[in-house]
């Protein structure tokens, strides 16, 4: 029996009606006289299903929507229609034991005070969320532990690094011990170390506590080392809902070819053997269809004086890049369920 | 009751080191808000010609009492509560298992705490600069005037508080409530006490919740006459109260269906 989903999205839509002007003063006495607006659809019959303990990432360009479906899932938004059940509990009816099992880090939001040590924020979290004394200093112990934080909690916020702070904006928002967490861009701004740092941490707090992560991030590194599953959003669709590794079977069904030349070679003579991404001296790399592989390293080998050759898959954030920045090219708004992941079953 | 004393006691213990952070802004807002020492000025000459009510050093003792009350029901919620709002700082906070307003009711009560010794400078140097603005309250005008001042703090605030709620559906909640603060300024008694208005406007005044908030509170701390038993103003006062609270309430909930993190 298929493990009960403990998010539940179910034809998830967002619509907000927004005022239309048009500029100068003549825009600003018509929109004053006779206002116009339009209906943005944020978000259009979104469907998933998460199980209890799986990581996965939620992707898709600036205003795609995530950070809204986001919000109606923590119950921060209404949706206009649509459902969301999360661990059985409709999100928006705010109830304690819902808000006590959740949390959500906009890593461009703050929740700490500005001007006090962070221990201070922590506090107050201890007390909303009712943690003995002595439950929540063996928590902070814990979580300064796993985050490598300790005396940076007794130094007021505004003087902490950004890495500083992101860390301990997240145990502020885990402090509660959560089992179910929305990180929205948590590594956004961070240094390469700060955020291996978070990664590392959103990895084992998910192992420890079977905790439940939905993900966004404009950083793919952040998916590809926590995420075996991606949820992809475009223009409030969502278009996929599968494997990661499934995104390049389904996005990008070419393989890309690096060759080492005895000889350099002029572009044009390279042309013929596919899309010639990149030449670096004797080094050139191929972008070549799936279908055309075999023939095209046939030819290859038959004709070029070559020193080595490698073939592999494309980069993911080359993929989802290209994927973003030139649109779905009629791709359907049906999720595709590639990897055969859909409801999960990727728990960690 | 243990959680929620514990509560109390963290918020208190928070937000009182925050504003002994902030205790350089908090005196320059102290010294911001000597509106009532200004119409002091204004009054007690008024009051030397003898066309009035009161005499000057009545006038003196009445906006002392204002001074000192203004310090005690001082309210700035709406423009934490619209930052709040406008910048979806106030995301987290509805995310928890507590109402977000009892955050600002912290960070008011806290504020109260910083601000007394400098209002108990400032009142000293008063008392000892202007010999007519001294009178000696009973300990019954004291407790008195102290739960009028409480009571009208409470009002004040949670009728600020409606106010902010409007950030929900413009981001200019602020304006929406300076108007309601100049009918404030005029009809509570902080332009003047209520005994020089004519009946019609004071029967006006009487109407609102404004002269709860001022003008009673200072009658009591002076040990005056109100013109209507104790009673009576305790209760009206607390009828404003929970007719604002109902309205207040009400908002909330239409509110939050509404709220959208803008800016966020």
């Amino acid at each position: 029996m298929p493990p009960m989903p403990i998010i539940a999205a179910k034809d998830l839509c967002k619509h907000y009606r927004v005022g239309e002007r048009d500029p100068g003063v003549k825009g600003f006495l018509r929109h004053f006289f006779k206002r116009k607006y339009k209906t943005v659809e944020a978000v259009k019959g979104v469907t998933f299903d998460i199980n209890p303990g799986e990581m996965v990432g939620f992707l898709g360009p600036n205003g795609a929507g995530k950070t809204t479906v986001l919000k109606m899932l923590t119950g921060l938004i209404h949706p206009t229609s649509g459902s969301a059940v999360i661990d059985g509990r409709v999100p928006f009816h705010r109830e304690t034991a819902f808000l006590k099992s959740i949390t959500l880090v906009m890593g461009q939001k703050q929740q700490l005070i500005w001007d006090l040590p962070a221990m201070d924020s922590l506090r107050i979290n201890a007390s909303v969320y009712d943690i003995p004394q002595p439950e929540f200093e063996a928590r902070i112990k814990e979580l300064s532990n796993m985050l490598s934080l300790d005396g940076e909690l007794k130094k007021p916020v505004r003087k902490l690094s950004l890495g500083e702070r992101m860390k301990a904006e997240l145990m502020a928002a885990l402090v509660h011990q959560p089992t179910i967490l929305f990180l929205d861009e948590p590594t956004l701004g961070l240094d390469v170390n700060a955020q291996a740092a978070v990664r590392d941490f959103l990895r084992d707090y998910n192992r420890k506590y079977n905790a439940t992560i939905l993900l966004t991030s404009h950083y793919m590194a952040d998916i590809t080392a926590l995420c075996e599953r991606v949820l992809m959003i475009h223009e409030g669709n969502l278009i996929y809902d599968g494997s990661l590794d499934g995104v390049t079977q389904r996005f990008a069904p070419y393989r890309e070819v690096r060759l080492e030349l005895c000889e350099p070679l002029e572009k044009r003579e390279l042309e013929k053997y596919g899309e010639v991404e990149s030449i670096e001296g004797r080094e050139v790399r191929f972008i070549v269809p799936q279908e055309n592989l075999t023939s095209a390293m046939n030819r290859m080998l038959a004709e070029l004086a070559i020193v080595d050759l490698a073939v592999s898959d494309p980069p993911i954030e080359q993929i989802i890049g290209k994927l973003f920045k030139e649109g779905m090219n009629g791709e359907g708004t049906e999720a595709r369920r590639d990897g055969g992941t859909k409801g999960g079953g990727q728990g960690a | 009751m243990s959680v929620v004393l514990r509560r109390v006691r963290t918020f208190l213990s928070v937000y009182n080191a925050l504003m002994m952070e902030m205790r350089a802004e908090i005196v320059l807002w102290m010294l911001a808000t000597t509106f009532p020492l200004i119409m002091m000025g204004v009054w007690y000459q008024a009051g030397e010609s003898g066309k009035f009510a009161l005499t000057a050093a009545a006038f003196a003792q009445y906006f002392t009492a204002l001074f000192i009350i203004r310090q005690f029901t001082i309210v700035w919620v709406i423009y934490e509560f619209e930052g709040d709002v406008l910048q979806g700082r106030l995301s987290p906070y509805l995310l928890q298992p507590i109402d977000p307003v009892w955050r600002y009711v912290a960070q008011h009560t806290a504020e109260r705490f910083t601000r007394m010794p400098f209002v108990a400078v400032l009142v000293g140097v008063l008392l000892v600069m202007v010999p007519d603005t001294r009178w000696s309250p009973g300990a019954g005008d004291l407790l008195l005037g102290a739960l009028l001042t409480y009571l009208a703090f409470v009002l004040r605030f949670i009728i600020q508080y409606t106010f902010a709620l409007l950030a929900f559906w413009t981001e200019r909640a602020v304006a929406v409530e300076n108007l309601w603060f100049m009918v404030y300024l005029f009809l509570s008694g902080l332009l003047g006490p209520l005994d020089v208005y004519s009946p019609t406007m004071r029967t006006i005044a009487m109407a609102t919740p404004f002269p709860y908030m001022m003008y009673f509170p200072a009658q009591a701390l002076l040990g005056r006459d109100p013109g209507m038993p104790w009673l009576w103003v305790l209760a009206i006062l607390a009828g404003w109260i929970v007719l604002f609270l109902v309205i207040n309430r009400l908002l909330w909930r239409v509110a939050l269906k509404r709220y959208s993190a803008m800016g966020a």
